[in-house]
């Protein structure tokens, strides 16, 4: 036991504790090897079923492999389910007085927010990894090299750190474990309406500015351009879609800046 | 005389236009069990949250162990425990894996968090379910970790908030044993519940919270004397209850109230009134009577009494 006074010490326990709460998510996982084989299966299913069901009916606009044009948007997808994973298991630790019984020890005060999200970065690598060995399974491949493949993937993890924290912030605030479960559901529309899985410019227009503008269109837009498959956006596009790369840094550091600051508040507050 | 572990000076705390707390005072002194008692809403749990830094009052103070619960929450979460109504631990892990977890988020070095987690399950009979996780605990096994989680540090005082709500008569048994374990060791214990008996059993001394103030305060004896001793009269025939009753309500000043078909039960006046005469003046009534008996109240009748609930029915 160590008393938490200079500010380096402080810093120090933060990230001790983070990890033992990035333990505590590894320790879950291995008491649950259903929860694997179900993270396992999930991205291979979304692979089979729009590569195979929907891409034998969608033209791709350039005239390219709708598998590769889908593997970017599904990279998408999975990046986008982070604030559900997250949001649940927070509001699960505030209905059950896991979180209070946290809040009552001598533990670094943001060790908690930052142990959370940090463990479910760990989580979405290990989904993101299963989902490349499924698209290269399927065909699909990065074109242009290594730099901007990393570039790719790590656009991907900003932004669903990003995320993560509005995960945070929502499961201290329902404090419910079931209405959190409740929120699942609309995740999906959230990453429909977007270009991950087809053309926005079908769309009739009101629909298709939500698209453009959706975060997920971005992702998808930037991952296109850098692995190289085809759907990159040409002639009269939405701002975010033209310069894709700098709208996902913009809407990770958006979202950081507002969340961040109002998860640390919620979590920290004494007033109830 | 040290000071007390606990103290609790004035402490209000409103939710909107819920006052949970109007001026509660509370002192619990070095290594006694202080049990606090209150119906649901009279502002216990509040007032645990407080003293156990998860919440600031919006007026008055608090020191427990020697430091102040609002400017030096730090120091007063190293040396307290906490265990709640709800079993505050993760259902996904095993029971070790759990007080692993808290040991190294206390700060306890990875080999010493081994030790205490084995220590603690073995004390507390738990180690035959070490490793199987919490979800296929039953309700008193989730309750005996929560209360050892929050013993890993080895607190000075220790917050208990219902620690037996809802369970079954032998797992209260165990909590309540393991509780004593704890006062033996030198562990300051303030303790809320609803259940009488409970209170009766650990309690040094009890507390009694109505509308966010404690109302009174005293060991369990001191507390029954003082609303004096209670008599029970049997009927031969229950049809004679409310001629008894009429007789017994001039007698003593307060209502008889009917416990069963035919019996009477009633607070005795602190001035004292013998046995015989209440005897006579009911045989004077024409009221056969099966039997007559004089005894100490319940804590419950003393709780309802100071609470202005209405009378129990035993």
């Amino acid at each position: 036991m160590t008393t938490l006074t200079s500010p380096l010490s402080r810093l120090r326990w933060t990230a001790t504790d983070g990890l033992t709460l990035v333990g505590r998510e590894l320790g879950r996982l291995r008491q649950e090897p259903g929860q694997i084989v179900a993270a396992l299966i999930f991205p291979a299913v979304m692979v089979v079923l729009f590569g195979y069901v929907f891409g034998s009916a969608i033209q791709v606009p350039d005239g390219g492999n709708y598998r590769e044009y889908l593997m970017p948007g599904l990279f998408a997808m999975v990046t986008f389910s982070a604030w559900l994973g997250i949001t649940t298991r927070v509001a699960t630790d505030a209905a059950r007085g896991v979180m209070d019984r946290f809040r009552s020890m001598p533990m670094a005060r943001l060790a908690v927010p930052f142990g959370q999200t940090g463990a479910d970065l760990l989580i979405g690598l290990l989904m993101l990894t299963i989902m490349v060995i499924a698209g290269l399974i399927v065909g699909w491949q990065p074109h242009r090299g290594l730099i901007p493949t990393a570039q790719a993937f790590l656009l991907m993890i900003v932004l669903r750190y990003a995320l993560s924290w509005v995960g945070v912030f929502v499961g201290l605030a329902v404090k419910d474990e079931q209405v959190a479960d409740s929120l699942v559901p609309l995740g999906l529309p959230f990453t429909m309406l977007s270009n991950a899985f087809v053309p926005t410019s079908g769309m009739p227009g009101w629909l298709r500015f939500l698209a453009d503008w959706n975060p997920v269109s971005a992702l998808t837009a930037a991952s296109r351009e850098l692995f190289g498959n085809p759907g990159a956006p040409a002639g009269n596009v939405a701002l975010p879609l033209a310069h894709p790369k700098t709208a996902v840094l913009l809407w990770s550091a958006a979202l950081l800046v507002v969340f961040v600051p109002l998860s640390l508040r919620a979590y920290t507050r004494r007033g109830r | 005389m040290a000071e007390p572990m606990v103290v609790a000076e004035g402490l209000h705390k409103s939710f909107g236009d819920t006052r949970a707390l109007q001026g509660l005072d509370l002192a619990v002194p070095k290594g006694t069990v202080c049990g606090v008692l209150g119906p649901n809403g009279a502002g216990k749990t509040t007032a645990v949250r407080i003293l156990a830094t998860l919440s600031d009052p919006d007026a008055g103070h608090a020191r427990v162990a020697g430091y102040d619960v609002v400017r030096e929450a730090g120091k007063v979460r190293e040396r307290i425990g906490l265990a709640g109504q709800y079993a505050a631990v993760d259902e996904k892990l095993t029971g070790r894996g759990n007080l692993l977890m808290f040991g190294r988020l206390y700060h306890l070095p990875r080999r010493e968090a081994h030790r205490r987690a084995d220590e603690l399950l073995d004390r507390f009979g738990l180690m035959d379910a070490a490793d199987r996780p919490v979800a296929g605990y039953s309700g008193g096994m989730r309750r005996r970790l929560d209360l050892i989680a929050s013993l890993i540090l080895r607190p000075k005082v220790l917050f208990l908030d219902e620690p037996t709500t809802g369970l079954d008569p032998r797992s209260r048994g165990q909590i309540w044993d393991n509780i004593r374990q704890l006062v033996a060791d030198g562990t300051t214990v303030l303790l809320t519940t609803q259940y009488m008996d409970e209170a009766d059993h650990l309690a040094d001394d009890i507390a009694v919270v109505d509308h966010g103030q404690v109302i009174t305060t005293g060991t369990p004896d001191k507390l029954k004397a003082a609303i004096g001793d209670r008599l029970d009269v049997t009927t031969e025939d229950p049809a004679a209850i409310p001629a008894a009753a009429t007789v017994l309500s001039k007698l003593t000043g307060t209502e008889a109230t009917t416990s069963k078909a035919d019996r009477l039960s009633v607070a005795l006046p602190a001035t004292g009134l013998r046995l015989a005469d209440i005897v006579r003046e009911l045989d004077r009534a024409g009221i056969a009577t099966a039997e007559v008996g004089v005894r100490r109240p319940t804590l419950d009748e003393v709780f309802l009494r100071l609470t202005d609930r209405k009378e129990p029915v035993p």
